[in-house]
Order: structure tokens, then C-alpha cells, then sequence
């Protein structure tokens, strides 16, 4: 007790620092370069007064969460086939390989071109920024299951459908949950790219924009929005794995590293 | 009458494993040539050096591995597959148990893939749970067990489905020495009750005398052979301060010091 009340103080104590540093050091250089912590509340306050704000972060997080579910959902059968499956291994690895070094945002133009200027190639995008670590993450799961697993469950009379069910899809879930909690990461990335290059509204859209009214607080009230969305959906998503999976050995409790 | 093999009977002619040696011209043998004849019930210890190719010789009887020529036959049957007949007890508890499972979902796993009715399972586990010493702790996962509980859900969980022969890796290798003395003295009382046949291996004289009805001395690899059989002809519970106990362990122990 005594401790958590010392962390939770040094923590508010260590926010009112960086906030007061950011107010002395805006002084020094003007609103127009770096707005201070008032100056970007109060622009803060009128992008929530007139709405804008809200249904940017509202169709951002939505575009984040439809796209990273939906590749979520394809990719870890398919990694799991890729890890199960030998023969497809063989080809599908150094493909995996070579195209999870192509950053999302690389694609951006030719998901335009082939998807249009509405949500699909948004969602796509997100899909695709979710997909191959999602799909990597599972295969390396498949791959680290212990043989001495698969061969008790043979053993005891399993079958090969069975062992996937019962044994590989378990022992992966670690790994799988892993993999979708940095795809977040990264669809929140691509996001932000696909909406200063093409949207008409979002966070990125938010932050791309405010450069034509030279509003850097505004600019400012994005990155801080795009920082809270990107902490609470990561809390959340590990707070889910917390309490859903913990069976399976899922007990991280701070923040991954990207 | 003498022409029927036991279904736990096991018959062990000319067995080779092999593989091609990277590089040279010619063929590795980890066993070559291997004889046996287990007879049903028996409590058969197969005794060798480590990496003698003993764990192989269990691996090809349980069928995880496929043998290069020579024939292994259970009962009428020739072995090319692990099957619920021979059940085995791993050496790590740790990699063979599901951790995601309770002690009781872990002794159930076999009976749940042959979709017996959960009334049925929960009578067959409490039987098995209740005879290994694990009553109480049916619904801890295997993390919060001790090694020696660990290998008791071990034994729980294929004594369930009913195998007709034991197979055990170094069962007790990694257990301290007395829970390996109340592990040893347990298994023989659980063999001696059914009509099971069992294969031990272990590098441990003292736990080969302790166990083994008949214990084949296996010779160091490349190349193993079972060298020599030696007939236990001393009554259960064993007491290893008896003379003959001694005479036996010298004579088995003088096979390790050429």
C-alpha cells in the first residue's frame, strides 16, 4: 500500500515537472513554435467544442479496430497453418520475410488506387500494418511448441485435428497475443500516415491540416490524443489478456516495446 | 496357448536407427541390432550411459520415431505410430503437461479426446487422481505443483486411458532423492496392482535395482546394443542394505568401468 501511494505520487509529481518544463521552455520560444500546456488546452477546448475532435478520435479508433480485427481474425489461422504445415512453410517464409520490411505506409498510394478514397483502403491498410506481425508472431508460436506436448497428446489418443485444437492453438495463445497487442502499435502508425496523405478527417488528417492555419496547439492536441488512444487500447488489450487469458500463460502487465 | 502373443507383450528383432552421417560415406548407428522380449506385466529397466541410445529404443517402441529396419511388435501388431496402448511418461513434466489445463483437465485430456461423457471422465479421474496422492489439488494448474506432484499428474493423466504398457523416460531424473524414493516405491505398488507392462529407462543403478524385474544394460553409443540381461530376483519393496541387493550393484556397476 505504502508503496503503490509513493509510485502514484512520484508519478503525478513526475507529469507536473514535464508540464511545467513544457510551459517554461514555450515561453522562451512563443506560442508559434511550441505551444505551452494552456495554449493547447485551450485549443484543446475548441476542437471539442464544436466536435471535431471527438469524431476524429471516433473514426480513427474505429478505422484501427476494424482493420487490426479483421486481419487479426485472417492471419492467426494462417499462421498457424504456416507453422503446422511444412510444405507451405517452405515457401511462405521467405515471403513473410521479405514483405514485413515493406512498411505499411509504402503502400499507401497503390491501396488508393486499387481500393479507392473511402474507408476500404484505410481499413486495408490496417489490415495489411496488422497482418504480418500477427501471422509471425503465430508461426513462431507453432514453432516453439514442445514436442513432448504433441507426442503426449498422440500418445493419449489425439488426432492430428485435435492436437491443433486442444494442444498447438493453447500453447500459441501467448504468442498470437503478443503479436496482435504490437500490431496495435504499428496500425496506429499506418493510420496516421494514411490520413495526412488521404482523408478528409481523423487524428492524422488533425495534425496534417493544422500546418495550412499554422496551429501547432492543434498539432499538439493531436499527438497527445494519438498518445492517450495508443496507451488506453494497449491497457485494455492486455487488461483483456489479463483476466480472459491468464490460463494460458498470458500475465504481461506493462506496456510491450515496439 | 504359447502361440498367442499378449497384447503387452513386446518383441524386439534385428532393430536398426541410423542416419547418414553429413560429410562421410557411411551410416550412424544410434542402436544397432537390437533383441528383445518383454513379457507381458513385466517391469522391465533398460539401464545405459547417457546418450547410449536408450531414450531412442523407448521412442521407437512408442512409436514417435520410425525405425531404419528390424521390426518392434506389440502384441500381434508392428509398431509405426504412437497409439494409446503404449503410454509414456516423459522425462520433463514441464514440457509433456498442459499448463493451460487443471491437474483434473490434464488426467481428462485423453478420455475428452476419445469424447467420453464428462460424468464418466470426472469418476475415471477421481480414480486416478485419488491412487497418484493428488486428491485436493485437482484444480491447480500444474505451475503451482512441485516437481514430484508434476509427474504424478503425469502418471495420473496416461494411467487414465488404460494403456497396456508404461513407457517412462528417466521418470524421477529431475525429482530430489526422497521424493524419487516415494515416486519408486509408489510405481512399483501401481504396476504391481495392474497387470501393466512397464519399459523403464534410467542411468541409475540404484533406481534399476529398486524398479526392474529384468534390467537389459545397454552399452555406450554409436551403436548401442542391450549387451547383457540380469534376472532381479529379490522381493518387492526392495531393501538396498540386503547383501544380494550389493552383489548385484557391484556386478551391474563393474559393466560402467571398462
Amino acid at each position: 500500500m505504502n508503496g503503490n501511494f509513493k509510485k502514484t505520487s512520484l508519478n503525478i509529481a513526475f507529469w507536473i515537472g514535464i508540464l511545467v518544463l513544457w510551459q517554461l521552455i514555450s515561453l522562451i520560444y512563443g506560442p508559434e513554435i511550441l505551444p505551452g500546456p494552456l495554449y493547447t488546452a485551450k485549443g484543446g477546448y475548441e476542437l471539442l467544442a464544436d466536435g471535431t475532435l471527438l469524431q476524429y478520435i471516433g473514426i480513427s479508433a474505429y478505422r484501427v479496430l476494424l482493420g487490426w480485427t479483421l486481419g487479426s481474425l485472417i492471419a492467426v489461422p494462417v499462421g498457424i497453418l504456416i507453422g503446422k504445415v511444412g510444405a507451405i512453410r517452405a515457401f511462405a517464409e521467405p515471403f513473410l520475410n521479405f514483405i514485413r520490411f515493406i512498411p505499411p505506409i509504402a503502400f499507401i498510394t497503390l491501396f488508393l488506387v486499387w481500393f479507392g478514397i473511402g474507408e476500404t483502403s484505410k481499413v486495408m491498410l490496417i489490415m495489411y500494418a496488422t497482418f504480418f506481425i500477427v501471422i509471425l508472431n503465430t508461426l513462431t508460436g507453432v514453432l516453439s511448441v514442445e514436442e513432448d506436448k504433441i507426442r503426449s497428446a498422440r500418445s493419449m489418443g489425439a488426432s492430428e485435428w485435435q492436437i491443433v485444437i486442444h494442444v498447438i492453438i493453447p500453447a500459441t495463445v501467448p504468442y498470437i497475443f503478443t503479436g496482435i497487442r504490437l500490431a496495435m502499435g504499428t496500425s496506429f502508425m499506418a493510420i496516421i500516415g494514411a490520413e495526412m496523405i488521404a482523408s478528409n478527417e481523423g487524428v492524422g488528417y488533425l495534425i496534417w491540416n493544422s500546418r495550412l492555419f499554422f496551429r501547432t496547439d492543434w498539432i499538439f492536441v493531436g499527438l497527445i490524443c494519438l498518445g492517450l488512444m495508443g496507451f488506453l487500447t494497449d491497457r485494455a488489450v492486455a487488461l483483456l489478456g489479463r483476466k480472459l487469458l491468464s490460463r494460458y500463460g498470458v500475465v504481461s502487465t506493462s506496456s510491450l516495446r515496439r | 496357448m504359447s502361440s498367442l502373443p499378449k497384447p503387452n507383450e513386446i518383441h524386439i528383432e534385428r532393430l536398426n536407427k541410423s542416419y547418414a552421417s553429413p560429410g562421410a560415406g557411411h551410416l550412424h548407428y544410434i542402436i544397432q541390432d537390437v533383441d528383445l522380449v518383454v513379457k507381458g506385466g513385466e517391469f522391465f529397466v533398460l539401464l545405459g550411459p547417457s546418450g547410449c541410445g536408450k531414450s531412442t529404443l523407448l521412442s521407437l517402441i512408442a512409436g514417435f520415431v520410425s525405425k531404419t529396419s528390424g521390426q518392434v511388435r506389440v502384441g500381434e501388431k508392428e509398431v509405426d505410430r504412437p497409439g494409446q496402448d503404449r503410454a509414456v511418461v516423459f522425462q520433463q513434466a514441464d514440457s509433456s503437461l498442459f499448463p493451460w489445463l487443471t491437474v483434473r483437465e490434464n488426467v481428462e485430456f485423453g478420455l475428452r479426446m476419445k469424447r467420453i461423457p464428462a460424468a464418466k471422465r470426472k469418476e475415471v479421474s477421481d480414480r486416478f487422481i485419488g491412487l497418484v496422492g493428488l486428491r485436493g489439488h485437482e484444480n491447480k494448474f500444474p505451475r503451482e505443483l512441485s516437481g514430484g506432484m508434476k509427474q504424478r499428474v503425469q502418471l495420473a493423466r496416461v494411467l487414465s486411458n488404460d494403456p497396456s504398457i508404461l513407457l517412462m523416460d528417466e521418470p524421477f531424473g529431475a525429482l530430489d532423492a526422497m521424493t524419487r524414493r516415494t515416486m519408486q516405491r509408489e510405481l512399483v505398488n501401481i504396476w504391481r496392482d495392474t497387470d501393466k507392462t512397464v519399459i523403464l529407462v534410467t542411468h541409475d543403478i540404484q533406481e534399476a535395482l529398486l524398479l526392474g524385474g529384468r534390467i537389459g544394460i545397454m552399452s555406450a553409443g554409436p551403436s548401442s546394443q542391450i549387451t547383457h540381461i540380469y534376472d532381479v530376483p529379490l522381493a518387492y519393496p526392495r531393501d538396498m542394505s540386503a547383501p544380494e541387493f550389493h552383489a548385484l550393484y557391484n556386478r551391474i556397476q563393474a559393466h560402467f568401468e571398462e
